[in-house]
């Protein structure tokens, strides 16, 4: 029964890169084109072993292709990919059984129990936890004999997790684990992903959800265009946005137009502000010591002869980092 | 942890039994559809004894003439009211009284109407005196395996084979696709022959109970005979059905909406439902289409079914129809797995 040690035995003597020295998921200058769209151009990544690495972009950047690559579904045009020292010509089947998967809107068959779904997902794999323990792991018990078809949104994709977790995986792909549940299941589903992280599992995930990023992921690159515009730890790359928080504000007043003439240039002289946009009317800033730089940034409002008609403040995060980059909002697809 | 539960091939299986089992429709179709399709036209078509022929005549005289045959009732009417009569189908022959002799008014496009001239004619020449040059006598078959019942047994088995068969496979496995649960098998490390085998595993299983309890209903209540070997009649039936999967399979391979699969299996066993000898034989079509017809696997299946059932013809004799099947399995099966869109 205890095939988990075996498991973890047998690839310590036959894998070089179990030793933890080579990363466990490798690309090299991949690209992917469907008919005219390119939709991966040119992407190197790399994720060591035990790293949850999300991969972060609006729909449409690439980051279903790109994980689909890797998971051996769909072959890149150019550039290799390989996966715990292996590759997918030459080692499909080997490395089938030691990755999990869990797809984007993958619907399992409504007529199947949970248990019966689990007991034909462990079937395909040679090494693996027991049916029992996936559905431990996944918060299922009580639904072990519920028809799929019953079940919510949010059992659905821990049911997903659990099929994808049977073959006691050394490396899990999540493809928007969390698109489509309210609140609390996603809050259920970080908590089981976090389980995962615990165990040492290296974990590859995308979103488009910032929070989701955020909170999971040790490293995340943001993709846009099918190419990688951003990569590095969430603390680093809202560093990069030059101050810890962000002021949003709209002004009224000037006679001439609805919206006033703001001076950006003296709002950017302000010490603690960084940048200056505007997007649609609405004014955003990058600041540092924000208790010191908000009165600064009345002042010089009010010097202008504007009348303030929405104000406030949030810290920066990675949604701050794409808009940054992109000049975009993540959503504005 | 015994191995049945870590076979792959064995899990798959069983999931196709239990999600087959649990959709009441799909044993409805399969298991009760054909035997109430036969009880149906069991009834229709049973054999009645030799209906009582209608007619009319002029004459008194002629009226008794045609009631002494057993097989006509006569009334006396004038021609006018006769020749309505006629028309509406109130009696199927007039004989009218002339100067010289008789005249029959009739349709002779209907074959009931052609019988009750041949009997009205013999009725009245024999009330006229003539004597038969010959003489004859009758002795009445009324034998099992010449009825229509007899007839249609096999039809609907090999329709019933061809249903199951391409429904089972088709509908599935398009379902599968375009729930993205075939992108996630093979995403899995799932052989993937063995998805393709798990159909076939289930289909057969399930065409024993199929096959045994459409044919000893037909055997219970209507006395079908089976006049071949039963063991022959069962390959039969297997072949059919791995034609019909193979087909099935080729239908499902690229579709990837089940409005796409369903107007491609309707177009793929429509042409068989009508030409392929279910409920009428194929013969009657026109010697031009005759070729085109005869290589159809439903009529290989039900030509061979029908000549091991009502003719006890041995498989021997049947190589053409078994030909035929297997080349239908062969090809589409082959080229299926080529042409397959796991996602």
């Amino acid at each position: 029964m205890n095939e988990r040690a075996a498991v973890g035995a047998e690839d310590l003597g036959t894998w070089p890169g179990a030793e933890g020295s080579g990363p466990t998921l490798l690309l090299r200058g991949v690209r992917k084109a469907f008919a005219d769209v390119q939709a991966v151009d040119g992407l190197d990544l790399e994720v060591a072993r035990g790293e949850c690495f999300g991969l972060l972009g609006p729909n449409g950047a690439g980051k279903t292709t790109t994980i689909e690559m890797c998971e051996g579904l769909t072959a890149p045009d150019e550039g290799t990919v390989e996966l715990l020292g292996l590759n997918w010509r030459s080692g499909a089947n080997r490395l089938r059984q030691r990755i999990g998967i869990q797809l984007q809107e993958t619907q399992f068959p409504d007529k199947l129990t949970v248990e019966e779904t689990l007991r034909m997902f462990r079937s395909f794999f040679k090494h693996g936890i027991s049916v029992d323990e996936s559905i431990r792991t996944a918060q299922l018990e009580e639904k072990r004999n519920s028809r799929v078809g019953g079940l919510s949104g949010g059992q659905k994709q821990r049911l997903a997790m659990a099929c994808a977790l049977v073959g006691d995986p050394e490396l899990l792909f999540l493809d928007e684990p969390t698109t489509g549940l309210d609140p609390q299941a996603r809050r259920h589903l970080w908590d089981l992903v976090d389980e995962l992280k615990q165990a040492g599992r290296t974990i590859i995930l995308t979103t488009h959800y910032m929070d989701e990023a955020q909170r999971l992921c040790d490293r995340v690159a943001i993709m846009d265009h099918g190419k990688v515009i951003a990569l590095g730890t969430p603390q680093q790359l809202i560093g990069t946005v030059g101050g810890e928080d962000i002021v949003e504000f709209a002004v009224s007043g000037g006679q001439d137009s609805a919206h006033g003439v703001v001076d950006a240039a003296a709002l950017t002289t302000i010490p603690g502000v960084h940048s200056h946009r505007v997007d649609a009317g609405l004014h955003q800033l990058s600041v540092s010591e924000l208790h010191l730089a908000v009165p600064r940034i009345f002042a010089a409002l009010a010097g202008q002869g504007l009348h303030l008609s929405e104000f406030r403040t949030h810290s920066a995060t990675l949604e701050d980092v794409f808009v940054q980059l992109t000049g975009r909002n993540l959503r504005d697809e | 942890m015994n191995n049945l539960e870590y076979s792959s091939l064995c899990q798959l299986t069983i999931v196709r039994f239990r999600l087959f089992l649990r959709e009441p429709e799909a044993i409805f179709w399969i298991f009760f559809f054909p035997i109430l399709l036969a009880v149906g036209l069991g009834i229709a078509f049973r054999n009645r004894p030799a209906d009582v022929l209608q007619v009319g005549a002029t004459t008194t005289q002629l009226t008794q003439a045609l009631s002494a045959d057993k097989g006509l009732t006569a009334d006396t009417v004038d021609e006018a009211e006769g020749t309505h009569e006629l028309a509406t189908g109130r009696i199927l022959l007039l004989a009218i009284q002339t100067v010289t002799g008789v005249t029959y008014k009739y349709d002779d496009t209907n074959p009931d109407a052609r019988t009750a001239r041949l009997l009205a004619d013999r009725a009245i020449q024999t009330a006229a005196g003539r004597h038969d040059a010959v003489a004859a006598g009758n002795e009445l078959v009324h034998e099992t395996g010449a009825r229509y019942i007899d007839f249609v047994v096999p039809g609907l088995l090999g329709m019933n084979l061809m249903g199951s068969a391409m429904w089972g496979l088709g509908f599935a496995i398009v379902e599968a696709r375009q729930k993205k649960l075939l992108k996630r098998l093979v995403a899995s490390p799932m052989p993937k022959w063995q998805y393709l085998a798990s159909f076939l595993l289930s289909r057969l299983a399930m065409l024993i109970i199929e096959v045994a309890f459409f044919l000893g209903f037909a055997r219970v209540a209507f006395g079908v005979p089976f006049r071949g070997s039963l063991a022959e009649l069962a390959l039969l039936c297997l072949l059919t059905s791995l034609a019909f999967s193979a087909l099935g399979l080729l239908v499902s391979s690229r579709a990837k909406t089940m409005e796409a699969a369903s107007g491609l299996m309707n177009l793929v066993m429509l042409p068989m439902w009508i030409l392929s000898g279910v409920f009428f034989s194929a013969s009657r079509f026109p010697a031009v289409v005759q070729p085109f017809v005869r290589a159809l696997p439903l009529t290989a299946a039900i030509e061979a079914m029908r000549a091991n059932m009502l003719q006890g013809i041995g498989l021997s004799h049947l190589l053409l129809q078994v030909g035929i099947l297997a080349a239908w399995f062969v090809v589409p099966f082959t080229v299926s797995l080529r042409i397959f869109r796991w996602r």
